[in-house]
C-alpha cells in the first residue's frame, strides 16, 4: 500500500520550519531579555569590559560554537572595551534557566551595567555584531 | 576560555563537515522510502545504519564510507571540518526515532510508525537542506528538562 501523503506533509512542514529556522539563525533581537536580570563577574567567572561584553553559551554537541567562537575572539582583539567571554552551557544550567537560553550557540551583549541588551542564536554575521557593539554605550 | 571546546579529557576527532550533510540527503531518501511504502525493513535497515553512526561514529557508516571514497576524492575545495560529536548526536537522535517505528510496526497498524518515521525523516532533511544542527536545538533543552 502506497502513500504519498504523510511524506508531502513532512516536507512541507519540514521546509517551511527550515526556513523560518534559517532566517533568524544569528540575528541580534533585543526582545529577549529577562527584565531586571544583571550579570557580573562573579557570576560569569570573569570581568566585564569596560564598555560591552559578549557572552556566548556554547555545548559539545554544537558545530556552529566553533565559528561563532572563533569569529568573536578574533573581532574583540582589536576592541580594548568590548570583551568575549565563553560559557558552557551544560555546566551552568542554573545560569541558562535564568536566562532561559534553549539552544546553542547564544551570545547575549550586555552592557557595562551586566544589562542584556540583544541576543542572538546561532553564528551572528561580522556586520551584525558591529551594529549590536555600536549601539551600547 | 573555551573550556566546553577543549576539555582535555575528550578526544577529539575531527572529521570532513561535508560527509554528515551528504548521509543526511542519503537518510532522507531512504527514510521517504520506509514511508511511501510503509515497509518496515527499510526502517530497520536505516535503523542499523543509525546504530552504526551513533557508536561508532557518522564517519564509520556505509554513507560516511561512501562519502569517504567516492565523493571525497572528487571534491577540489579544502575540507571544512566538524567536531565528530554533533552529527553523532544526531545519529542517535535518528536511531530513537527508528526504534520507536520499529516498536511501531510491531504493535499497531501503522500510526506510530508513520509519526516516527516522519519525525527522523524530518530531522534528515532539515540537515541535509538546510544544515540544521539538531544538537544545538535539542540538547541543551534535553539537559535543562532531565535535570529538572
Amino acid at each position: 500500500m502506497k502513500t504519498y501523503l504523510p511524506l508531502l506533509i513532512v516536507l512541507a512542514l519540514a521546509s517551511a520550519y527550515g526556513f523560518w529556522w534559517k532566517r533568524k539563525q544569528g540575528a541580534i533581537r533585543s526582545n529577549k531579555a529577562i527584565p531586571g536580570h544583571r550579570l557580573d563577574a562573579g557570576v560569569l567567572g570573569e570581568a566585564l569590559g569596560s564598555r560591552a561584553t559578549m557572552v556566548q553559551f556554547s555545548s559539545a554537541f554544537c558545530t556552529p560554537c566553533r565559528a561563532t567562537h572563533s569569529l568573536l575572539s578574533q573581532m574583540v582583539i582589536s576592541m580594548a572595551d568590548v570583551k568575549h567571554i565563553h560559557i558552557d552551557a551544560e555546566s551552568h544550567l542554573e545560569l541558562v534557566r535564568e536566562l532561559d537560553i534553549r539552544s546553542t550557540p547564544t551570545t547575549l551583549f550586555i552592557n557595562k551595567d551586566g544589562v542584556e541588551v540583544g541576543r542572538a542564536a546561532g553564528t551572528p554575521k561580522r556586520e551584525q555584531v558591529l551594529v549590536a557593539l555600536a549601539a551600547i554605550s | 576560555m573555551s573550556e566546553i571546546l577543549e576539555k582535555p579529557e575528550v578526544q577529539k576527532i575531527y572529521i570532513d563537515a561535508r560527509g554528515p550533510r551528504f548521509s543526511a540527503s542519503i537518510t532522507a531518501i531512504v527514510l521517504a522510502t520506509a514511508l511511501v511504502t510503509h515497509n518496515v525493513w527499510v526502517l530497520v535497515a536505516q535503523g542499523l545504519i543509525f546504530l552504526v553512526g551513533a557508536t561508532a561514529g557518522p564517519q564509520f557508516t556505509p554513507y560516511g564510507l561512501l562519502f569517504k571514497n567516492l565523493i571525497k576524492p572528487r571534491l577540489k575545495k579544502e575540507a571544512p571540518t566538524e567536531d565528530v560529536r554533533p552529527p553523532k548526536f544526531a545519529q542517535s537522535v535518528g536511531l530513537i526515532f527508528a526504534l520507536v517505528g520499529i516498536f511501531g510496526a510491531v504493535v499497531d497498524r501503522g500510526l506510530i510508525f508513520t509519526v516516527a518515521t516522519a519525525f527522523a525523516l524530518a530531522a534528515a532533511f532539515l540537515n541535509a537542506a538546510f544544515n540544521y544542527c539538531l544538537g544545538c536545538e535539542m540538547y541543551l533543552l534535553l539537559v535543562r528538562f532531565r535535570s529538572k
